[in-house]
């Protein structure tokens, strides 16, 4: 299969007070037309701004992203933030229908059909006229979902969707995804902090170490599809490889305690530095 | 429920100047003044001084709001505009607008003129500050979700600036009713022939106390109504706000 996103040697570094922060570095990956790529990494390797930059959101510093871009009726991609992000002012309805507004591919009674299609496969069909404040939690998360799906995007990016909900509705929600995914297959990058969730929904699953950010490994989610949380975890296939992540990661993640450990003890000598001279 | 309390007040009010509590020559009781209130309303200068307020409050309130919200909007998107305009506003925003009423004066006349441009610049200041705070307010995924869709700049205006700022624009609507009124009584005390705040100068001037305090209760009605008008055009435009019931 083609490659849909060329990463070649990405950097991506910050200013901040006293010095260059290098968020990414030299991270080269490639994702194939409709593969479900999954990204885990401790928190700051630098993998929402790779999916920022993958959203036109952010740039790089260095190296070179390449998306390859299909359709040109088609937007190239379309964003699922982990914060609350269906517009409050709009209805279900006009939260969904946003994408095809704003991208000028509103095809008139076609399009209201694709908005239906996907607002009754998230379960908000009932609650079109609502606004967000009378929404829960989860339902605006579906919405979001919803509105990326109604885009048709030739890449869906999603960065810790479900990460800010109850564990009830992270599950159901999971299901969901993957269900909607095989129905409308495309390529997706989706970054979590969840290994089961990575290994329920990736064709891949990609490990990130830490500041700077690189890519560490990548591992092969070999299940057929559809797949359910409960029938994996009853394999043992599952539990080597969660086992398997879970071991790349741990070194990452106290490596990252570590560092930050240090970093507070460095600004605690020098505190204290500061108070004995004066 | 909300009246309750007013009534309350406005009865042991009564009771005490009826009860020889307080200086009725000063402190009429409320009946004396709704009794005065009712005379005057069949009067014609009661109705020439009331159309003569509201015309210089509304003129003089859009002559300031609508510049305002153009500036306060320029601002919030601009960095430019943000970086020309914020420190001439920080700088002449805390001078106090009736400071400047004699300059307004000097330079407009002591013609109606002068009574829009002191409300103007009242509520053009406040009305640019609170625009301005609205759009900076507006969280920033919302802009994100409509930049990663590859969203036109006059998209994200309309589509989410200024769906965003609404909220911050009616605050300022809001605030800038009161500043309003507030500034157009001062106005009308030096230099005016007509208007409520010229008839309560008038008033204090013969000792004519009960009239006095009918062009307070018609202020106070004046400003509870406008309060009221925004709430009014905020349930109409912002029907997606939660709203405490």
């Amino acid at each position: 299969m083609p490659d849909k996103i060329v990463i070649r040697e990405v950097g991506r570094t910050f200013d901040v007070k006293g010095g260059v922060f290098a968020a990414l570095d030299r991270v080269s990956l490639d994702v194939q037309d409709k593969e479900f790529l999954c990204i885990v990494g401790p928190s700051g390797c630098g993998k929402s701004t790779l999916l920022r930059m993958l959203g036109g959101l952010e740039h790089p510093t260095s190296g070179i992203l390449t998306i390859h871009h299909g359709e040109a009726d088609r937007p190239l991609t379309a964003m699922i933030f982990q914060e609350e992000s269906v517009f409050p002012w709009l209805t279900v309805e006009k939260n969904a229908a946003y994408g095809l507004k704003v991208t000028g591919t509103w095809r008139g009674p076609e399009s209201v059909e694709r908005v239906d299609y996907f607002l009754e496969k998230t379960g908000l069909a009932r609650f079109r006229t609502f606004y967000p404040y009378q929404l829960s939690g989860g339902m605006k998360q579906r919405l979001s979902v919803a509105r990326a799906f109604v885009t048709n995007p030739e890449i869906l990016l999603m960065d810790e969707p479900f990460a800010a909900l109850d564990e009830q509705n992270k599950l159901l929600l999971q299901q969901e995804l993957g269900k909607l995914w095989e129905e409308n297959r495309g390529t997706v990058v989706f970054i979590t902090h969840s290994l089961d969730e990575a290994v329920l929904l990736g064709d891949r699953v990609l490990v990130m170490s830490s500041a700077p950010g690189r890519i560490k490994q990548s591992i092969p989610i070999p299940f057929e599809r559809p797949r359910t949380l409960m029938s994996l975890r009853r394999t043992p296939e599952f539990n080597r490889i969660t086992q398997e992540l879970w071991d790349l990661l741990r070194d990452e993640v106290e490596r990252a305690r570590a560092e930050e450990s240090g970093r507070v003890a460095a600004t605690a000598t020098v505190t204290i530095n500061a108070e004995s001279a004066g | 429920m909300w009246i309750v309390s007013p009534l309350a007040l406005l009865l042991l009010w009564e009771a005490c100047a009826r009860l020889g509590f307080i200086e009725v020559r000063f402190f009429p009781a409320p009946s004396t003044i709704f009794a005065k209130l009712w005379e005057l309303i069949g009067t014609a200068g009661f109705w020439i001084d009331v159309g003569t307020s509201l015309r210089r409050m509304f003129i003089g309130f859009f002559m300031g709001a609508i510049p305002g919200l153009i500036v306060g909007l320029a601002m919030g998107l601009f960095r430019p505009v943000r970086e020309i305009c914020q420190p001439l506003v920080a700088a002449l925003y805390p001078l106090p607008k009736i400071a400047i009423l004699p300059l307004i004066l000097l330079i407009f006349g002591i013609g109606e003129l002068s009574k829009y441009v002191i409300v103007a610049i009242g509520v053009f200041f406040l009305m640019t500050i609170n625009t301005f705070a609205g759009v900076a307010n507006i969280p920033a995924i919302y802009f994100d979700v409509a930049r990663n869709l590859r969203a036109s700049r006059w998209h994200i205006y309309l589509t989410v600036a200024l769906p965003g700022a609404l909220p911050g624009i009616f605050t300022g609507l809001r605030v800038c009713m009161g500043v309003a009124l507030l500034l157009l009584v001062a106005a009308e005390f030096v230099g005016a022939e007509e208007g409520i705040g010229y008839r309560i100068w008038w008033a204090w001037s013969v000792f004519w106390v009960t009239n006095m305090y009918v062009g307070f209760a018609v202020i106070a009605l004046l400003g509870f109504l406008s309060a009221y008008f925004v709430d009014w055009l905020e349930r109409r435009f912002l029907p997606w706000q939660r709203r405490q019931t």
